[in-house]
């Protein structure tokens, strides 16, 4: 099994002076989901970029089975990391099959096409993600789920070791979101480690074998969700009071409930 | 078209006889027609329709790469201002010399030096954003274009003014066997070059970095996209002045026939391309008694049925 990932004193600033985060430190073994939190802002997507080296560290390093990702090239990197992004516009309405089968572009030569091998995996791809029938569907013409169901395919065909996904259920709806993270689990179970940003604790709890909070450039809390996610840690990340259950019986695990301000209650009611 | 084209003009020529004169090139055949006949099929009309297809198939082929690249389909191949700085360079030629062949020259070295500076411009922390590049060609694109306006402000107005104008205007008129022979093989290389990556493009319109996260080195394909379709295009221009709207409608229409993916685009959009021009430059020198500067006609063209294509998208989103 491939795929242990050993992040060390990663650090990014865009200039010299200024530094998002740094200090960063996460191990990963195959398998295991990792779930980064943080309030807007805070620099999770920077992170994720530092991470697939799209953008370049200032110091520490990103090392996948023992090798350092640091010099290797676009190429290499993909056969190791997928990256699923947060949001993606086309400029062209390609169809489904199109952007799948994009894909497979570090596994084809410079000048080539892709060949129908190609082709059957990014199909594969999309049968793994329940959506053969989309293929020839402009990608215009997506919801919101459908369409990261699509880049989760298309990083699929690569076949990466690892997985960057960057708030996959941010725009969804609930039921998108458990359909995204039920993949996410899925994925995992067949050996791919991954690395997910996230708005919501709860996403912890229902994937993630490591959380991680990251704040005023620290990665705090970093530990098991269930011991991690306490209701101080959280009052100091979103500067809200939040309260975790452990629901008992068939579902056991815990959740987070949210607590409002008295004042905001009464107001809410009035209004209603 | 080629040969219907070929059979059209101010001296009437039979179809059959145009046919015959062609094949008379590759089989012997008995001549029935007089030399000038002869030399007005082969000498005038058969280099300006070879120069239209190079022209049409390049400008088409490179506005689909760019529209590509820059993840716009209101791009044209002269966004980074290969135009402005060909005319400059024409113009200045035209001013200094009267040489046909410095004004070539000139043209084109001109057109890809104002590429090379936008490029240069626009290249930040060893990248070159789309935006970028699209602004540094702008500013590009208007110096030489004030310069441009300055030289024919200066310029003599009864007889090198006038040929500055017309120049700039676009035209296949002055296009001979030796300029096709020279551009030839630049039009194959750099169109082979476009052909062979196409699929690539594909990848570069996701954006930048989307195309980082599938491997793609997207600086280096970039430059070699925007490389070949520039010369390509500088060539184009060189011999044949500013024909404009080209290389943004032909790809369209091309999108229409076989939709978005580069790998079928390209293609259909030379082909379409070549085969546009060759007809638009038949009715340019045909219409009317004297000839119609075809950068006119094409805009004329141009104009109303990218309206109509603008409309239809805009209904079918």
């Amino acid at each position: 099994m491939h795929g242990r990932i050993d992040i060390r004193r990663l650090a990014f600033g865009y200039t010299e002076r200024d530094c998002i985060f740094s200090d960063i430190n996460i191990l990963l073994e195959p398998g295991q989901v990792f779930c980064l939190l943080g309030p807007n802002g805070s620099g999770k997507s920077t992170l994720l970029k530092c991470i697939m080296q799209l953008l370049i560290p200032a110091a520490g390093s990103v090392r996948i089975d023992g090798e350092a990702l640091s010099g290797l090239d676009a190429n290499d990197i993909a056969g190791k990391l997928g990256f699923v992004p947060q949001t993606l516009v086309s400029a062209f309405p390609f169809t489904v099959a199109e952007i799948v089968v994009m894909g497979r572009a570090s596994q084809i030569r410079m000048t080539a096409s892709p060949a129908k091998k190609d082709r059957d995996m990014a199909m594969a791809s999309l049968e793994k993600m329940g959506i053969v029938h989309l293929a020839h569907r402009p990608c215009n013409q997506l919801s919101g789920g459908e369409w990261q169901q699509v880049l989760i395919a298309r990083a699929l065909t690569h076949s990466p070791k690892v997985l960057l996904l960057d708030e996959p259920t941010s725009h969804l709806d609930i039921g998108n979101q458990i359909k995204i993270l039920e993949i996410v689990n899925s994925l995992a179970k067949d050996g791919i480690t991954i690395i997910m940003a996230s708005h919501f604790p709860d996403h912890a709890f229902l994937t993630a074998h490591q959380v991680g909070i990251l704040k005023n450039g620290r990665l705090l809390a970093l530990g098991n969700p269930d011991d991690t996610l306490c209701e101080d840690v959280l009052f100091d990340t979103y500067g809200i009071h939040i309260r975790v259950l452990k629901v008992e019986e068939d579902i056991n695990r815990k959740i987070c409930i949210p607590v409002l301000h008295p004042h905001t209650r009464t107001l809410v009611k009035e209004v209603s | 078209m080629v040969i219907f084209s070929l059979g059209c003009g101010r001296v009437d020529i039979s179809f059959v006889q145009t046919l015959k004169i062609l094949l008379s090139s590759v089989f012997p055949l008995t001549p029935d027609w007089s030399a000038t006949t002869w030399s007005v099929i082969m000498d005038v009309r058969l280099p300006r329709i070879m120069a239209g297809m190079m022209v049409g198939g390049a400008l088409s082929i490179s506005g689909a790469a760019f529209q590509g690249v820059f993840q716009n389909p209101l791009v044209s191949p002269h966004i980074l201002g290969v135009a402005a700085g060909a005319g400059f360079g024409a113009a200045l030629a035209i001013l200094l010399f009267d040489n046909i062949w410095l004004i070539h020259l000139t043209s084109f070295v001109f057109g890809l030096a104002s590429v090379a500076m936008a490029y240069t411009l626009s290249r930040v922390y060893k990248m070159t954003p789309v935006l970028m590049l699209v602004l540094s060609g702008i500013v590009v694109g208007s110096l030489f274009s004030a310069l441009t306006s300055f030289l024919k402000y200066i310029a003599d107005p009864m007889n090198k003014m006038p040929a500055i104008v017309f120049w700039l205007l676009g035209s296949l008129n002055h296009v001979s066997f030796k300029d096709i022979l020279i551009t030839a093989p630049v039009f194959i290389v750099c169109i082979s070059v476009l052909l062979l990556v196409r699929w690539r493009i594909n990848l570069l319109a996701m954006g930048d970095e989307d195309a980082r996260t599938l491997g793609v080195n997207t600086e280096a394909l970039k430059l070699l996209i925007i490389v070949s379709a520039t010369i390509a295009t500088a060539s184009a221009v060189c011999i044949s002045g500013i024909i404009g709207w080209i290389g943004i409608m032909i790809p369209h229409i091309g999108r229409l026939l076989v939709g978005p993916d580069h790998k079928y685009l390209l293609p259909v959009s030379m082909v379409i391309g070549a085969a546009y021009l060759v007809t638009v430059d038949t009715i340019a020198r045909t219409a009317l008694a004297t000839e119609i500067p075809i950068g006119i006609l094409t805009a004329i063209f141009g104009a109303p049925v990218f309206a109509f294509l603008l409309r239809k998208t805009q209904k079918a989103g």
